[in-house]
């Protein structure tokens, strides 16, 4: 509020319109931030509504068994003689791809986001985000291609599988793929830990490990679940590379170089057949229900540890 | 501590977001249309994914012939082109497997159209081996044995075969995805419709299935034979054991003495008119025959003809 205007008595007309505006434009910027907070929830109940209409069906119908469709191996959804609806494989085959991402990127993209937070200088830090922010923006079907041609025989060539494309393949693809994500997010959440924490560890005689592992890390523990978990969403969610690399083969894997396939690379991959309302195409969304509760217990399950460790 | 949002989680966000938004519009805005009129200069194509290579070259030739018709094709196998046919949302399906009973009472009911079946060309659906593997001929009996469910040969030295310089002799069984006519062409014929024994490798196209035979010495696979490559090897089938295999060549397709010999289709939705029709005339003419035989197929030995 500018002091000449209040104190001058002829300037008391227009100022309640312009208040009048000011509270309306409020009012209305107010509603339109709501609407777009709440339309996150709204989109959600959306989605899982309507694959879970497409989806309900089969679900009710007599010759469907439930638990054949969680925990049994067998699928052949096309068959002639005798059509089996089991995801028992496809869901090891989606964990275990996810999970040996994870093994992969988790420790290279934290150890990365250290790096640029804390270590490198100022133009290193600059040179080595924008070329990783690069990475993350390699489409999908990119990184499948690179799998099935060149890491395949990678592959085949240093561990003398007999076949080059499988889980290993697309672990290490899914990996390469999350890395740019960990180390994005994780670099922001240990950039807003305050600087008056490390000044404090420094006062106190605490080297630059210790800083990193004592009082950084901690600090910054919520950021850095964040960023994983990001990573994981990528990994669990990621379908065309994954239908490259993978093998795309209904198999239980005994070993890292058999061949798997994925709840998401067998929807994307069948959905386009199965005709609109058959009982092939219901279990594809109902296939799309189980994907959203094995993503959403993750998420859960992230939330309840990230509580956990503040109470403590 | 105020959590700011980086620029890649956004970016992700809005991408999941218009995902999202597109696959709830997807379905619906597909069901009701009633496909483009066929006085449209544009002429879509979609289907087998055997047939991909030629429908393209098909469409770039037939731009000289005729500058006003686009032609755009798109592949995914003989089931996605006709389940689009059902939808009504194309004007011609490829397809190397014929439309079943229940697909062409499906698109009746759903365009009010009956499906017009053309046959366009022949191919050899030719099994793929390794080039280190020195078998040379297979019967289909075998062929099942390796491929059913069931099925009891897992290795090659039950073949009688040993592949130089591979100490795990298992077969590794390349296949296709079920929305491949291909797929479904070798369990009728080869498998006697029985089911594949879960593990193969599905591939999601015919070039892919030749790749990775190409690439791993103890593969055995199946493809068109217009994909050959110099990394593979065409085997001889026989029907059955002891009687002599056939090898995949143009006249032993057109005599029918190989024993995966089939036709390919094209489907329209009712008698084709317009654009439609000249572009399918124009297939079966000389001068589209050529360009199928150029690519790897076997032509119509009479020229043009319909069933």
């Amino acid at each position: 509020m500018t002091d000449p205007a209040l104190s001058n008595p002829r300037t008391v007309g227009p100022r309640p319109r312009r208040r009048a505006w000011a509270v309306i434009g409020e009012r209305a910027l107010e509603t339109v931030i709501r609407a777009s907070g709440v339309s996150a929830i709204l989109f959600v109940l959306a989605i899982f509504f309507f694959v879970f209409r497409e989806a309900a069906p089969v679900l009710f119908s007599d010759d469907f068994n439930f638990l054949e469709f969680l925990f049994s191996a067998q699928w052949y959804p096309t068959s002639d003689i005798n059509v089996r609806y089991g995801t028992w494989a496809l869901t090891v085959g989606s964990f275990s791809v996810t999970a040996l991402a994870m093994v992969l990127a988790v420790p290279f993209g934290l150890g990365a986001a250290i790096y640029i937070s804390e270590f490198s200088g100022p133009r290193q830090r600059e040179t080595l985000k924008i070329t990783i922010e690069l990475l993350a923006a390699i489409p999908s079907v990119v990184w499948g291609f690179i799998g099935l041609t060149v890491m395949s025989r990678i592959i085949v060539a240093l561990t003398g599988a007999p076949v080059g494309v499988n889980l290993l393949n697309g672990g290490l693809i899914l990996a390469l793929m999350s890395v740019p994500i960990i180390v994005s997010i994780g670099e922001d959440a240990l950039k807003a830990v305050p600087d008056s924490y490390r000044e404090a560890a420094q006062a106190l005689g605490a080297t630059r490990w210790q800083i990193v592992f004592r009082v950084l890390l901690p600090a910054a523990r919520n950021g850095l679940l964040a960023a994983v978990l990001l990573g994981v969403g990528r990994a669990v969610g990621e379908t065309m590379a994954v239908l490259m690399a993978t093998g795309h083969a209904v198999h239980l894997p005994h070993s890292l170089v058999d061949s798997v396939r994925t709840l998401t690379a067998n929807i994307a991959a069948e959905l386009g057949e199965a005709p609109v309302g058959s009982s092939h195409y219901q279990v594809l969304f109902l296939t799309g229900v189980l994907l959203f509760c094995i993503t959403f217990a993750v998420n859960l399950t992230a939330d309840l540890v990230i509580r956990g460790v503040r109470r403590k | 501590m105020s959590r700011h949002i980086p620029r890649v989680a956004e970016i992700l966000f809005l991408a999941g977001l218009s995902a999202g938004l597109g696959a709830l519009l997807l379905p619906t805005g597909c069901g009701g249309g009633a496909g483009p009129e066929p006085a449209t200069t544009s002429i879509q194509v979609k289907g087998s994914d055997t047939m991909v290579n030629v429908a393209q070259a098909w469409a770039e030739e037939y731009r000289k012939v005729e500058p006003t018709v686009a032609v755009e094709v798109s592949g995914g196998g003989s089931g996605v082109g006709i389940a689009a046919l059902e939808r009504g949302t194309i004007d011609i399906a490829t397809a190397s497997r014929n439309m079943k009973p229940d697909e062409i009472e499906q698109t009746r009911r759903n365009t009010g159209k009956e499906p017009m079946e053309f046959v366009v060309g022949f191919d050899a659906l030719a099994v793929y081996v390794n080039k280190e593997n020195p078998i040379n001929e297979i019967a289909l009996e075998q062929l099942a044995q390796i491929f059913a469910e069931g099925g009891t040969i897992t290795k090659w030295s039950q073949l009688g075969v040993s592949i130089p310089g591979v100490s795990d002799d298992t077969i590794v069984q390349v296949s296709r995805q079920s929305s491949s006519g291909t797929y479904e062409f070798f369990r009728e014929h080869v498998l006697n419709k029985k089911d594949f024994k879960l593990g193969s490798r599905d591939m999601n196209g015919s070039k892919e299935v030749v790749e990775l035979v190409g690439t791993t010495k103890t593969a055995i696979g199946y493809s068109g034979m217009g994909y050959a490559t110099l990394a593979v090897k065409m085997l001889k089938v026989a029907r059955k054991a002891g009687e002599p295999a056939v090898a995949p060549t143009v006249e032993n397709t057109l005599n029918k003495s190989y024993p995966l010999a089939r036709s390919l289709q094209a489907y329209t939705l009712g008698e084709p008119q317009g654009a439609v029709k000249k572009y399918i005339d124009w297939m079966l003419s000389d001068a589209g025959q050529k360009i199928l035989q150029e690519s790897g197929y076997v032509p119509i030995p009479t020229g043009g003809k319909s069933t």
